[in-house]
């Protein structure tokens, strides 16, 4: 794995958690995926892939597009299967999705025929917890998440950054130890997705859940996370990992800091190349660049 | 209201007005055409009397049946068809072309199977509309966003809840407009049917009607049917567009 270091005082590299094994709450072994296609061809979507969350820690994983992000999430939330290697989750093989994950996604997932406080029980119904819990619950998540004057409104009366924070609060009241988000801000615009982090930030904070956010967004993946991991073009791999040193109590007023600038132009020089392998294009003798 | 259907109305008002004068003044001969006004009066009276209940209880009971025929059976063999691939793909050419056919000529098959009465006046509406509800639950079927299944995954849902408690209702604005289509169908399927094929029902009292030069009553039971037709379907609007505005993204 490379591990180049911007500066002196720089981003760290981190190949694994940061403290030691009996806190680890997520563990990818060697994992690959492997698509079999229509066409009777296959796909080498991810791996091999380690990765070591500690329990707590907020980890967000950048890759150009098509990498496998999506795959590396869906495995760890049980929805694929490893073609090889194993998966865990407090130290179980992760089959099925386990109880105690949750997952946003980067679409729209709110269920459009609910309110916003049916969407957001709709999980803890599912899970036969006792109404007055439900109630507690719910109201407190819609609060949290700044829906509380739109509990009773339907996702179509509401704009894209609050629907996300609909599935973000259905997934909440749950109480997952592991909340996995895929692109959950990627539809949104550049100011919201900031307020958005914030929001995340102060969510990770009080429920104490690992969380692991897939994300193109250099910045986002810089300003929220205790460590980044960069990823290859396709099959995936990690090829960085980044610690990013951020106070737990951070918000995104860290993208104001020079130690954010420098975060972020490492996690750019590793992604650059990888992004130009997948465009075909190489690097030119000056920096610049040019057709192979 | 909303300005557009203020502007409908006044359109149909313009319409309806316009026959009338058309008639008051001769332009339009009483033999050929009745005023609107005329119509209604009629209508009032044969309403009144009483001498067609039956055969407006059995046109609008026999619609109500192919309907709901057409709606769970409809909904079902989409279900099926969307469920294995290789059928779609091997029936899909078939419903496309489908209404290429000219359903009706099939009448004498059904007197023959099924008899004369309500049921092959049913049969040939369910011919005629069921491949709308089929066609309305694929697309349904379709339109639901991968995400939400994925979603149940995570709750884990077993396949039958997934069914009942996300794919149903986020297929239900698609499924709500094949009930429609349903509907209009059954409509045309069963009052055609009378035409040609039955000894009561509306359909058939018009063409009685017709052929016994009664103009009034004619053009009165055309008014039903029409009053009838629009009223449904403007209820059946209604919850429409409250089921698309809800699923709107």
């Amino acid at each position: 794995m490379e591990g180049a270091v911007v500066g002196g005082a720089g981003p760290a590299s981190d190949t694994s958690s940061a403290s030691g094994s009996d806190s680890v709450h997520v563990r990818l072994k060697q994992v690959t995926r492997v698509f079999t296609l229509q066409s009777g061809g296959s796909l080498h979507a991810i791996g091999p892939v380690d990765l070591e969350l500690t329990r707590g820690e907020f980890f967000s994983c950048v890759g150009p597009s098509g990498c496998g992000k999506s795959t590396l999430l869906d495995v760890l939330a049980g929805l694929a299967v490893p073609t090889e290697g194993t998966a865990t989750f407090e130290g179980r093989p992760i089959s099925g999705v386990p109880d105690g994950v949750g997952a946003v996604f980067q679409e729209d997932a709110s269920f459009p025929w609910l309110t916003v406080e049916d969407n957001v029980a709709f999980g803890l119904r599912r899970a036969g917890v006792d109404p007055a819990e439900i109630k507690r619950r719910v109201d407190y998540a819609v609060g949290f998440m700044g829906l509380k004057d739109f509990a009773k409104a339907y996702p179509a009366q509401l704009s894209g950054g609050m629907r996300q924070r609909v599935c973000i609060a259905r997934t909440l009241v749950l109480q997952p130890r592991l909340i996995l988000l895929d692109e959950p801000f990627g539809a949104l615009d550049q100011q919201t997705r900031l307020l958005m982090g914030d929001e995340l930030l102060r969510l990770w904070r009080e429920t104490s859940a690992t969380v692991l956010l897939i994300t193109h967004a250099l910045d986002e993946a810089a300003m929220l996370s205790d460590r980044v991991g960069v990823m290859s073009a396709r099959p995936g791999t990690f090829i960085d990992m980044v610690s990013t040193g951020w106070e737990r109590d951070r918000d995104s007023r860290v993208v104001s800091t020079p130690r954010f600038g420098e975060i972020t132009a490492r996690l750019w020089d590793k992604l650059r190349r990888e992004t130009m392998k997948i465009m075909g294009v190489a690097h030119g003798p000056a920096g610049g660049v040019a057709a192979p | 209201m909303k300005r557009e259907a203020w502007i409908r109305l006044l359109i149909v008002a313009l319409f309806v007005l316009s026959i009338e004068l058309l008639c008051r003044t001769k332009t339009i001969p009483p033999t050929v055409l009745i005023p609107p006004s005329d119509m209604l009066i009629e209508l009032i009276a044969i309403l009144r009397s009483g001498e067609l209940n039956t055969d407006i209880v059995s046109t609008f009971g026999n619609i109500l049946i192919a309907a709901l025929i057409v709606a769970v059976l409809g909904f079902a063999v989409g279900v099926v068809i969307h469920a294995f691939p290789w059928l779609r793909s091997s029936v899909e050419p078939l419903l496309a072309s489908y209404y290429a056919v000219p359903t009706f000529m099939f009448y004498p098959v059904f007197i023959v199977l099924l008899g004369v009465g309500s049921a092959p006046i049913i049969a040939i509406a369910v011919l005629l509309a069921i491949v709308a509800m089929i066609t309305a639950t694929l697309d349904g079927l379709d339109r639901i966003p991968g995400v939400l299944r994925k979603t149940a995954r995570m709750y884990h849902m077993s396949r039958l809840r997934t069914s009942v408690l996300v794919e149903l209702p986020a297929a239900s604005p698609y499924l709500f407009t094949g009930v429609k289509l349903a509907v209009a169908y059954s409509f045309i399927g069963v009052i055609a049917s009378e035409f040609i094929l039955s000894g009561s029902g509306l359909g058939y009292a018009i063409a009685y009607a017709y052929n016994n030069f009664e103009n009034r009553k004619m053009y009165a039971l055309m008014l039903l049917v029409l009053l009838a037709a629009t009223a449904v379907n403007s209820a059946l609007n209604a919850v429409d567009s409250r089921l698309q505005a809800r699923q709107l993204r």
